[in-house]
Order: structure tokens, then C-alpha cells, then sequence
């Protein structure tokens, strides 16, 4: 039988990397909404008002599965991790509570009015309700961050042990809360949800713009779209930067672990491209193996804030367990390179429009669709570096992850409850995947004009049509 | 370690918020969010049990559109709930829900199930479809409340194996609870034949879930220790569900659709109530845990208690502006999305 701590870690990992998409769809979704309802209200202009409606379905769509996805992960710091819910239950439950007060009933409450009121209210409380709830989708991520980055750079407590266990208690809640992960991660996940819903809604709108060039829906989608990846691209590369900066102060082995960096060194440079010339290297990475395009020094700049001499402890010389250095030397990899990809995208884009041909390049369209959900796999990757590049602690230096598991628990209940995951997941991400290409090939307000002037009315078209 | 000095300064450390007795406030109050969690999707529930007795396409829109707005406000009791427990009883929290493993499953998939059904529903106006997720709405909105009594039975009982007779019938009286809230919830916001018929099933419930209330109570205190069925607070509340669920029915029958709801409302209260008094002074008495032991240190108590009594009334304030953006029948036409 499995290992109950093996189970419930991959139930906690699987869990979480499917719930992620939809807050990241919910977050990104919301200042779009917001605008969209603004400008419907002072323009009143039809296209406006489309988009509104069209865009709110996907996030209710959205909402709901993150809903029922998140509720899994508080119920399983008591069902899998009890110890670590027990042990650190007074600093860890306290920002869950707030959440669900603060902002998980703000949201869900305004969406109620956001989705099925627009008839019943006025323009003034509805234009609150798009802000209310976009306000809440982003403040739900300032509470589960804190927690987060509490147990990534843990400050503010006290340990004491009982009969082995450690008891751990609040000191100091400013300390504790007003981390100093938290501004680090809260501005990566904000601008990484934009920016992925950015692209999404971009490469959407491009396959509709190249397949069909007359719709205005489309073409307005794409340009907003492509504004905030303008934006969003480049800041969240620059961010990204300084927050490795931090890792390399506060957490050695993760960003040793990121550069697959064993042996200390000094002047490293940062490796953009970098692949193993022996088979074996893939799953166990050093960077003296490797074949590397990189810029001279970066690396050491980056982690010292501008000393190209600067030395960077490596795996070998920091006491205690390492991560698995390839998942997070690889998803590093990937996610910095996805991440230039984009930049790259929004330039090209950026030309393109300024030379007013942002429609007439078959290729950036065919770019843009194939990079739609590329910012949510990208959203992945960047937690798999967080999450796996800190074990083998749930809570850094103090607490490891194999002591949080619950007691009692047996290897057949975890491996029945992973297994009953794994089935309902799949499920639930085909389901999602399903009704969300289904709202954008039917419920999207145009259509060719072919096919516009064979049926008149949408309503004709929709039901019984399979 | 950094320096207490802020905490310290603040003097929140020092001893419970304007010397209150925070345990036992925290404890009445995390029964009261547990129950209006039971009462506000209670409705909700219900409404998806009664779902199953509606064939008519335009009846099921109708029930469906009577809890569209609401229902995710509503669901989210329950994850302040939870919230709650793990903050101020971390331990009963990790407790209960490793203890009872798979049954916190069992509650899990049943909620995606009753949440994902109705949002599915109408994504596709074809028979086979609707009908799939008619019955997976069913399905969700009765096992949910099901395995909620069960696990709320397990707890009162100290049960610690998967379930025991009294909490199965805990369960029941749960479901049967729910289906009389969904049906008085149905008589303020249907009219026609929907809010005769289900009103009629609704009193059916409600006799059902007397008799299955004082069979749990009687088959609660044979096999657990601490549950005395002839003692004041149990005697006088089950007096006053009886005397409410007449209250209900009377009501229903004269058209008094508020007093009606309201004296369902009052029941759900009632049924929730009668369990922290049944506990108290336990918390946990499948380990004898008792409140005061069980609670959090007074610097996390006291924060907790700031932020629940700023967000809590704040929290109250939007249900009041949802509901009554929506108050009144849904229309005729009104579908659910």
C-alpha cells in the first residue's frame, strides 16, 4: 500500500494545480469585467455591453469550478495535514477565516448581483457590484498569500514541543503577517493572473479576427487584450528579477536549487538556454553539465544586487535536505523562457498595431492563438518553483512536510481519496475545457456574416444543435 | 526570532478583549455561522431535492432562477465556517476532519456535484443533457445535506468509526430539514401550482423530520455517554420545534408565507443550538476536549475577534443589499441565467 504521506502530497499537489487555474481566470477576468461595465454605462455603446455579458460568463463558468476546487483545499489541511493544522493552526487559520469573511462573501455575494442583475439594479450599484467582486477575487489572494508566504520566509512565532510535536504560537502578528514574502509574491501572482487572461482572451479574439475579419467583438477583445500584455509582459519579467533577488536572500537552496547550482561559486552568469549533454543530467541537473547559452555575471548580479563578482552559495554547501533540484530547475527554466516568449508577443503585437496591420498578420494571429493558455501553464510552472523549490519544508527551517500529515491516517484512505481525485479532476478540467470552447464557438455575439444572413436570430441557432 | 515589541505595545496579548469569555463566545458563534450556513443553503438544497418532483421545463427554470443569485453567498458559510474552526480550534479542526476522513470526501464531492449541476444545466438547452445534470443537482442536493448530518451526528456522539445508527439518522433528519426550508423558501418566491405542491411536500418533510430528530435524540443518547435526552435544554428545545413545526404548517395553510419561513428558520437555529448545548462543555467528545482547552492563545483569539466583529456585520449588510435586489417571486419568464 502507499505511503500516506506520498498520497496525500501528490492529492495536495494535484488538487492545487487544478483549483490555481480558476482563481487565475477569476483575478485576470475582473478588472477587464470592470472596465467593460464602465464603459458600457458612460458610452452605452452595444460592443461594451457584449463584451460584459460574454466575458462575465466565462468567469461565473470559472467562479463556481474555483469554488468548489478551493473548498477541497481548506477541508484538506484537516483531512491530510493535520499535524500541521494542529501544530500551526493559530497563525495559519486565522488569514483562511479572514479570507472567507473578507473576501470570498464579498465576491460571491456581488457576483449574485453582477451576473443576474443587471435589469434589477441601477448603474451605480452595478458598476460597485463589477468592482466588489473583482475586489474580492484579488483580496482572497492577499489572505492565502500571506499564509503562504508566512510558511515560504515564516516570522512573528514561537516554538514550543509537546510530547515531539512542535506547538507553534503568534508572537508578533505584524511580523508574522506583514511578511516579507508576501509584497514579493502578491505582485507576481497579481500581474501573472492579468497577464495570462491577457493572452487568453488576446489568442481567443485572434482566431476569430484571422478566421473572419469583419467582427468588431473580436477586434476590440483583441485590442484590449493586447494593451494589457503590453503592459503586463515586460513588468512581470522586470518584477521577476528582483524577486529572485529576494529568494536568493531569504531561501538559498531554492534558488540554488533554480540555477542547479552544487558547488559554490563566484561571477556566475545567468543561463537563458540550458540543456544537459548526458542523459542522465535531465533528471539530476548541475550546472558544471550543462550546456549553457548565458549572460556573464547575471546571475551573480541578480542575486547580489549588482556585484558581477558576487558569490552564490551552492546546494552542496547549505546545510540540510535539497528540493529536487530538476522539477525546479526545469520549471524555472521554462517558466523564464514562456515568459520572454510573451514579451516578445506584445512587442511584435505592439508593432504590428502601431503600424495599423494588427489584423492583417496571419502569423502573430496564429502566435496568439497558440499562446492563449500558455500564461496559465506559465502561472504553474512559477508555483512549481515556490512549492517544490522549498521542500523538504511546509514550513521553511521549521516544520517538514512529511511531519504535517495527519496521524491516523492509513495509506488505502489517502490512496482511495488520490485516486477519486484524480478521476473527478480530470473530469472537471474536461467539463471546464468543454463548456468554455462551447461559450466561445456559440454564445460569442457575432458570427461569420455568412452565416449571419442564413440565420437571423442567435436564439434559432443555439438549441437542440446537437 | 524577530521582537514581540508591536504586539506587545498593542497589549492584545495580554488577556481576552475587554475580558470577555472569548471561548465560549467563539464556540456559540462558530455554531451560529455553522448554522446559518444550514439555514441559507438549506434552502438551496431543498429547492434541488424538490427539483426532482418537477418535470416541467419552465417549473425547473423557475426553481432554478428562485436561488441562482444566491446561492454562492450562501455556500460560503460553510467555508467561514471552516475558516473559523481552523482559527480558533485548530485542533478540533484537524481532529474531526482527519478523523472522519472519508467521509469529508463524501461531503466534498457531494458540494461539487450540487455546485457544478445547476451553472451546468444551463450551458445546453438539449434534453439528454438537462436531464443529466437535473439528476446530478438531485443527487448533490440530497447527499449533501446528508453527509453534513452525519458528520455533525458523528461529532455530537463522539462517534469515531465511519457512522453510527444516531448519526445516520442525524443525516436524514438533515435532508428532511432542508426540503422543509427549500419548500417554505419556494412559498415566497413561487406562486401557482409549484408553491402548492411543494408546499404540500414541504409539511410532508416536516413531519419526517420530527419523528427522525427525536429517533437521532434517542438513539444519540443510548449509545453515547454525554447525550442525556431527559434533560431541560434538550426536553425544551425539542418542545419548541414541535411547537414551530405547527407554527410552519399552520402558517403555510393560511397563506402566511414569512411566518412560515420564519418558523423554519427558527427550527434550523434550533436543531444547531441543540447540539453546542448537547457539547458544551465538550468540544470534542470523542476525545474529551473541552472548549476553554481547545481554544487558541489570547493574541490570535483577540485578532480573530477584531476581524470577525469588523467583517461579520459588513458581511451581514451585503446579504441585505442581494436580497432585496432580488426580493419578490421570480417572474414567470425568468430563467436561471
Amino acid at each position: 500500500m502507499i505511503d500516506p504521506v506520498i498520497a496525500s502530497r501528490l492529492q495536495f499537489a494535484l488538487t492545487t494545480i487544478v483549483h490555481i487555474i480558476f482563481p487565475v481566470m477569476s483575478m485576470g477576468l475582473a478588472p477587464f469585467l470592470i472596465y467593460f461595465t464602465w464603459k458600457e454605462i458612460r458610452t452605452q455603446e452595444q460592443v461594451y455591453e457584449q463584451l460584459r455579458v460574454f466575458w462575465t460568463k466565462i468567469f461565473a463558468i470559472s467562479f463556481v469550478v474555483g469554488t468548489v476546487t478551493g473548498i477541497v483545499l481548506e477541508f484538506e489541511f484537516g483531512t491530510n495535514f493535520a499535524a500541521f493544522a494542529t501544530a500551526a493552526g493559530e497563525l495559519f487559520g486565522g488569514p483562511l477565516a479572514i479570507e472567507g469573511m473578507m473576501a470570498f462573501m464579498l465576491e460571491a455575494t456581488f457576483l449574485g448581483i453582477f451576473v443576474f442583475g443587471r435589469d434589477e439594479v441601477g448603474d451605480r450599484l452595478y458598476m460597485l457590484s463589477s468592482i466588489f467582486v473583482g475586489l474580492g477575487t484579488w483580496l482572497s489572494a492577499v489572505w492565502i498569500l500571506i499564509a503562504n508566504s508566512w510558511m515560504q520566509t515564516p516570522r512573528g512565532f514561537e516554538v514550543a514541543r509537546e510530547s515531539g510535536q512542535p506547538v507553534i504560537s503568534l508572537v508578533d502578528p505584524i511580523a508574522a503577517y506583514a511578511n516579507p514574502r508576501f509584497p514579493w509574491m502578491y505582485i507576481h501572482m497579481q500581474n501573472a493572473a492579468v497577464l495570462s487572461v491577457a493572452l487568453f482572451i488576446t489568442g481567443v479574439a485572434a482566431y476569430y479576427v484571422w478566421t473572419n475579419r469583419d467582427t468588431r467583438f473580436w477586434r476590440k477583445t483583441m485590442k484590449v487584450g493586447l494593451a494589457v500584455l503590453l503592459v503586463t509582459a515586460p513588468f512581470q519579467a522586470i518584477h521577476g528579477d528582483a524577486y529572485g533577488r529576494h529568494v536568493a536572500e531569504t531561501q538559498p537552496k531554492k534558488f540554488a536549487a533554480m540555477e542547479a547550482q552544487y558547488d559554490t561559486e563566484s561571477s556566475v552568469g545567468l543561463k537563458l538556454l540550458a540543456f544537459p549533454t548526458s542523459l542522465e543530467d535531465v533528471i539530476d541537473p548541475h550546472a558544471e553539465n550543462l550546456f549553457v547559452v548565458e549572460l556573464p555575471f547575471v546571475a551573480s548580479i541578480l542575486a547580489s544586487g549588482g556585484d558581477p563578482g558576487a558569490q552564490i552559495t551552492g546546494l552542496d554547501d547549505i546545510p540540510g535536505e535539497s528540493p529536487p533540484v530538476a522539477i525546479v530547475f526545469w520549471a524555472f527554466r521554462a517558466m523564464v523562457g514562456l515568459g520572454m516568449w510573451f514579451i516578445l508577443l506584445a512587442f511584435w503585437g505592439g508593432y504590428r498595431w502601431l503600424r495599423g496591420e494588427l489584423f492583417e498578420d496571419d502569423l502573430l494571429a496564429k502566435a496568439l492563438v497558440g499562446s492563449s493558455v500558455l500564461g496559465i501553464v506559465t502561472v504553474e510552472l512559477g508555483w512549481i518553483v515556490t512549492e517544490v523549490g522549498r521542500q523538504p519544508w511546509v514550513i521553511q527551517g521549521v516544520m517538514k512536510t512529511h511531519a504535517g500529515v495527519s496521524a491516523g491516517l492509513t495509506g488505502a484512505e489517502a490512496l482511495a481519496t488520490l485516486a477519486g481525485f484524480v478521476g473527478v479532476y480530470t473530469a472537471l478540467l474536461v467539463l471546464y475545457w468543454y463548456v468554455v470552447v462551447r461559450l466561445i464557438r456559440e454564445e460569442a455575439p457575432t458570427r461569420p456574416p455568412a452565416l449571419e444572413r442564413d440565420t437571423p436570430g442567435r436564439e434559432e441557432v443555439v438549441p437542440n444543435d446537437d | 526570532m524577530t521582537d514581540p515589541i508591536v504586539a506587545t505595545t498593542l497589549g492584545l496579548g495580554d488577556g481576552p478583549l475587554f475580558g470577555l469569555p472569548l471561548a465560549r463566545l467563539w464556540f456559540a458563534l462558530v455554531f451560529a455561522v455553522f448554522g446559518t450556513f444550514l439555514f441559507l443553503d438549506g434552502f438551496d438544497f431543498g429547492v434541488g431535492a424538490l427539483f426532482a418532483t418537477r418535470d416541467d421545463a419552465h417549473e425547473r427554470e423557475q426553481l432554478l432562477a428562485a436561488i441562482g443569485p444566491f446561492w454562492d453567498g450562501n455556500e460560503v458559510w460553510l467555508v467561514v465556517f471552516g475558516g473559523m474552526l481552523f482559527a480558533v480550534f485548530p485542533e478540533v479542526y484537524a481532529a474531526l476532519f482527519s478523523r472522519h476522513y472519508l467521509l469529508m470526501f463524501a461531503i466534498l464531492a457531494a458540494l461539487i456535484l450540487r455546485g457544478l449541476a445547476p451553472e451546468m444545466y444551463e450551458q445546453r438547452h438539449d434534453d439528454a443533457w438537462q436531464r443529466r445534470w437535473g439528476q446530478a443537482f438531485v443527487v448533490g442536493s440530497i447527499t449533501a445535506p446528508f453527509f453534513l448530518g452525519v458528520f455533525a451526528g458523528n461529532w455530537l456522539f463522539g462517534v469515531t468509526g465511519v457512522a453510527s445508527p444516531a448519526s445516520v439518522l442525524v443525516g436524514l433528519a438533515v435532508v428532511a430539514l432542508t426540503v422543509v426550508d427549500g419548500a417554505a423558501y419556494l412559498g415566497l418566491k413561487t406562486r401557482g401550482d409549484v408553491r402548492l405542491e411543494t408546499r404540500a411536500l414541504g409539511h410532508l418533510a416536516q413531519v419526517a423530520y420530527l419523528i427522525l430528530a427525536v429517533a437521532a435524540l434517542v438513539a444519540g443518547s443510548r449509545s453515547a455517554s454525554h447525550v442525556t435526552l431527559l434533560s431541560l435544554p434538550t426536553l425544551g428545545l425539542v418542545g419548541l420545534t414541535v411547537l414551530l413545526a405547527g407554527v410552519h404548517v399552520l402558517a403555510g395553510r393560511a397563506d402566511q408565507y414569512y411566518l412560515a419561513f420564519a418558523a423554519v428558520a427558527a427550527q434550523v437555529y434550533g436543531l444547531v443550538a441543540l447540539v453546542a448545548i448537547l457539547l458544551y462543555p465538550q468540544i470534542d467528545p470523542a476525545t474529551g476536549l473541552t472548549v476553554t482547552a481547545a481554544v487558541v492563545s489570547t493574541l490570535p483569539l483577540n485578532l480573530s475577534t477584531i476581524g470577525a466583529g469588523v467583517l461579520l456585520p459588513l458581511v451581514v449588510s451585503y446579504f441585505v443589499v442581494l436580497y432585496s435586489a432580488f426580493s419578490g417571486p421570480v417572474e414567470e419568464q425568468d430563467a436561471y441565467a
